[in-house]
């Protein structure tokens, strides 16, 4: 099976849920997890209206049309506001080339071209290469700024809206895990030359309030920027996860999902309700979490509630007085499910229409 | 989430279905209530795309914006909604009772009565989901700026005229649906989330479907199956057989059905546009179709909605949530008299004493929601006092003693045995309270016994003479229940000054003196 390479939206991902060794593995190993949920008889329902790709392609090129001279105002107002503005001059230079690798040898070139001609530059839709887990991923951001000073910018256009100057702040969120990444990315590059420093605030441009005029905001990246790295450092590991299965073990989707399924199972999981927003696998690892009757299906907290009480059945045998003497959480629950029981059994004695004076306490 | 929820969802997940989390109705409901089912544009804000509203299941009012690009159809579809979403609200607006309310009198600085009046009743509004309460809000910023022709001649763009104040309902609406314990917009997933546990997570109780699936599903099946099919289930055509509640639709239905759809309704206006004839049936037949294709995705969520407000009105009403509604209704009141005194429209961001306001409002009523709640319900109370902020046991001893003054008044000391933890500290001389005749009466603790019993020190309303009332001092063998919180929220008067109003009530006069300058519209608008 030819490898799926990885995109920023995937390594912003894994950002997402670090704990997870099985998605670390098949990111690392390059396998289309989408078709993978597919073979396993649990697609993904991930998919994109495509009235929202027209509306967000429309928008980038909006705000990207007439030279980028809108976009670079928009980072010198911003980000930069001390530096000299960008004239009517700046650069825009050409990157297409041949191939991803072709494309992305072509942006390093146009950085350290505007690196050392210290002027306003756009890069429109640059190509990114990033090393993970020992082959190299290639990322698009929408737009990279090189600033007078040799900084360098990632620009992130989505088309939700800002209305009066706020965001939905799940979407910035993940914008700015999104980003995070192309930082990443242009720092490598930004290393091997000197001048060059690849900036921590990224500027996320947006259709202002209900118009389609854009407006922005620098979003400040450096946390997302350490946990994303901490997560690719971990994925270089996988070549060790991969060392401790069965040999010849295989995610190929034309196997049967049986064979799929215990092929996923051999690695370890960490399935929790947000999988379901952010991981093709979710409702594959969902269902044999349920099966499995762990409690982390209900919730993160819950798992984090319950302690040492992993499975619904065990939590259940607390509740009716198990273990109790041993386990303080055991013990807890003993006595919520005794309160909830002879809370129910009183509103269920009680009349069926409460008098409006009611001398009686509700215990 | 607390523990006694968690013991419900797990158990849920045994039974299969959904479990009790409240043995009463914690929210109003009102007899009438409006339901609204909004349908959006992906990737456009507030670009609607056509809405169920009406009070009458059976009779819901069908708009649809066959184009939803377009300007001229989209006003033409606020303005529809907001004639029908108006009606309902102004008919609640002459039907008053005489009420007083305190006020600081500017010249003496004192507290004083005034006469005010207050409406009998409120709207309510009720959405499928929280995401509809959301889109409310939107819809409510995306109109109340507009300029009707009457207020701006010179506008190239006027919105039709009751477009602005609808604009104003629904910011009102918005924000009062953030206040805790406020029932005047109220979401069928959050109402069915407060009174039920299911047996999966509070993620996937988002999803109405689904939640409604635990909660009564239909056919034999366990809770858990049915929720997948209203997750999951599609038909031959890839299409989901249980549509999401909105007002996002699902991609499949956008890309596969919805577009084509809309791309044959462009070409047929294009084909008229570009004439010779001026025969729109072909027009009017690509519109009906679009017109399908969307009814067809708000029905179920329209009856859905409906169902979820049956469920939870079977449930008996909890004494003290018309308490709230009352707050809801001077709520009302408020904003009726704004819009009526000609105010300006609510600003766009919040100064700091107005935001600071409103978040000390919040506060305050939701200690008052987390008390009422548990008074009204035991089984609210079973989590305050697994919490320990709540006990409840039998009386085992009264011994009468009085204060030492000239007119001696009663404090009695009760012993309550009982078998919860109560956080009290010895020596704390730390306050309890307990409900007589639906008021609170205090009393102080005084010690732990060594067997675990509790020593109180009855306070009031035992009345003035030296013989305590009669029922005011519990008997031996009575079972009672403290609570360490108290019953009335802390903080404030029953109700705030106008000009310490909160913005939600109506708001401090001249608050909105900032400017309110319209919306820019250009050609570029979308909404
Ligand atoms: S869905 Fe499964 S594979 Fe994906 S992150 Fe969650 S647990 Fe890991």
């Amino acid at each position: 099976m030819q490898p799926r390479p990885l995109d920023a939206r995937a390594l912003a991902a894994l950002a997402a849920n670090p704990g997870c060794g099985r998605r670390a593995l098949l990111d690392g190993a390059g396998v289309d997890k989408n078709a993978l949920a597919t073979a396993l008889g649990s697609p993904a329902a991930f998919g994109q209206s495509q009235f929202a790709i027209v509306r967000g392609n429309s928008f980038e090129a909006k705000v990207k049309g007439d030279g980028g001279a809108e976009l670079l105002r928009l980072v010198h107002g911003h980000l930069d506001p001390a530096a000299e503005p960008p004239g009517a001059g700046a650069r825009v230079p050409d990157l297409t080339a041949a191939g991803p690798e072709g494309r992305a040898a072509r942006t390093a070139l146009a950085l350290r071209e505007a690196t050392a001609t210290r002027d306003w530059t756009l890069l429109d839709h640059p190509m990114l290469a990033l090393e993970v887990a020992g082959s190299p991923a290639y990322l698009e951001p929408d737009a990279v700024v090189v600033h007078p000073d040799g900084r360098w910018t990632v620009v992130e256009i989505k088309s939700f809206p800002m209305i009066d100057a706020a965001a939905d702040a799940a979407k910035v969120g993940a914008a700015a895990r999104q980003a995070a990444v192309y930082v990443l990315a242009l720092e490598r590059t930004a290393e091997k030359l000197a001048g060059a420093e690849v900036g921590h605030t990224v500027l996320l441009v947006c259709p202002k309030d209900f118009s389609n005029l854009p407006t922005a905001a620098p979003v400040d990246v450096r946390r997302e920027r350490a946990v994303t790295r901490r997560q690719l450092e971990r994925l270089t590991r996988v070549e060790e996860l991969a060392a401790a299965l069965p040999e010849g073990l295989t995610f190929d989707p034309e196997r049967t999902a049986e064979e799929l399924a215990e092929a996923v199972s051999a690695v370890d999981a960490a399935y929790a309700p947000e999988c379901l927003a952010a991981c093709e696998l979710a409702f594959h690892c969902r269902e044999r979490a349920r099966a499995a009757d762990e409690v982390t299906a209900l919730g993160r907290s819950v798992r984090g509630e319950l302690g040492a009480l992993t499975t619904v059945e065990a939590a259940l045998a607390a509740a009716s007085g198990a273990g109790c003497a041993e386990d303080p959480t055991a013990a807890a629950l003993h006595r919520a499910a005794r309160l909830r029981a002879e809370a129910l059994e009183l509103a269920a004695a009680r009349p069926r229409r409460h008098v409006p004076e009611s001398p009686e306490c509700p215990c | 989430m607390p523990l006694l929820s968690t013991l419900a969802r797990l158990e849920a997940v045994r039974a299969g279905r959904a479990q009790p989390l409240a043995t009463v109705r914690h929210r109003h409901l009102s007899e009438n209530p409006l339901v609204f089912v909004p349908l959006t544009t992906a990737g456009e804000a507030g670009a609607p795309l056509g809405a169920m509203v009406g009070t009458d299941p059976n009779e819901p009012r069908v708009f649809v914006i066959p184009q939803p690009r377009d300007r001229d159809l989209r006003w033409a579809f606020l303005a529809d909604l907001a004639v029908h979403v108006l009606a309902h609200i102004d008919a609640y607006a002459d039907a008053v009772e005489p009420a007083e309310r305190s006020e600081t009198d500017p010249e003496t600085g004192k507290r004083v009565k005034v006469e005010t009046e207050l409406c009998v009743d409120a709207p309510q509004l009720i959405v499928p989901s929280r995401a509809g309460i959301e889109y409310v809000r939107l819809l409510g910023r995306s109109m109340r700026f507009r300029r009707t022709a009457e207020e701006d001649p010179d506008n190239p763009y006027p919105a039709p005229s009751r477009v602005p104040l609808l604009g104003r309902w629904f910011t009102h609406l918005g924000e009062r649906a953030r206040v805790p314990g406020s029932s005047m917009l109220l979401s069928a997933t959050d109402l069915l989330a407060r009174h039920w546990a299911t047996g999966q997570s509070n993620l996937e109780d988002q999803h109405l479907g689904a939640l409604l699936a635990w909660i009564a599903p239909s056919g034999g099946g366990s809770g858990a199956e049915a929720a997948l099919r209203a997750e999951l289930g599609r038909d031959e055509h890839g299409q989901l057989l249980c549509p999401p509640a909105g007002p996002a639709t699902d991609p499949a239905f956008d890309n596969k059905l919805l577009a084509p759809a809309i791309a044959r309704y462009d070409a047929a206006r294009a084909a008229l546009a570009a004439g010779p004839g001026d025969d729109d049936r072909e027009v009017r037949t690509a519109e009906r179709a679009v017109r399908r294709l969307v009814v067809d995705q708000m029905s179920s969520t329209w009856w859905a909605t409906w169902e979820a407000i049956d469920l939870v009105r079977a449930l008996p009403p909890g004494e003290r949530a018309e308490e709230r509604w009352t707050r809801d209704r001077w709520s009302y009141t408020g904003h009726r008299d704004r819009v009526r005194a000609g105010e300006p429209p609510q600003p766009r961001r919040d100064d700091a004493v107005t935001a600071a306001q409103k978040l000390a409002t919040r506060e305050t009523e939701q200690v008052r929601l987390d008390a009422q709640e548990a008074l009204d319900d035991p089984l609210v109370m079973a989590g305050r006092r697994l919490a320990g902020e709540a006990f409840a046991g039998e009386v085992t001893e009264v011994v009468m003693e009085w204060t030492e003054s000239k007119r001696p008044s009663p404090r009695p000391l009760v012993t309550v045995s009982t078998e919860d933890r109560p956080q009290l500290a010895d020596g704390s001389g730390a306050k309890v309270y307990r409900s007589l005749d639906g008021r609170p009466q205090s009393a102080q603790f005084v010690r732990f016994e060594e067997d675990g019993q509790v020593v109180l020190r009855l306070l009031d309303k035992m009345g003035r003479g030296r013989d305590p009332e009669p029922g005011s001092v519990p008997e031996k063998g009575d079972r009672v229940c403290w609570t360490l919180f108290e019953h009335d929220a802390r903080g404030g008067p029953k109700l705030p000054d106008p000009e310490q109003t909160p913005w939600t009530h109506g708001g401090p006069p001249g608050s909105g003196a900032a400017v309110h300058l319209p919306d820019a519209v250009t050609d570029e608008d979308i909404l």
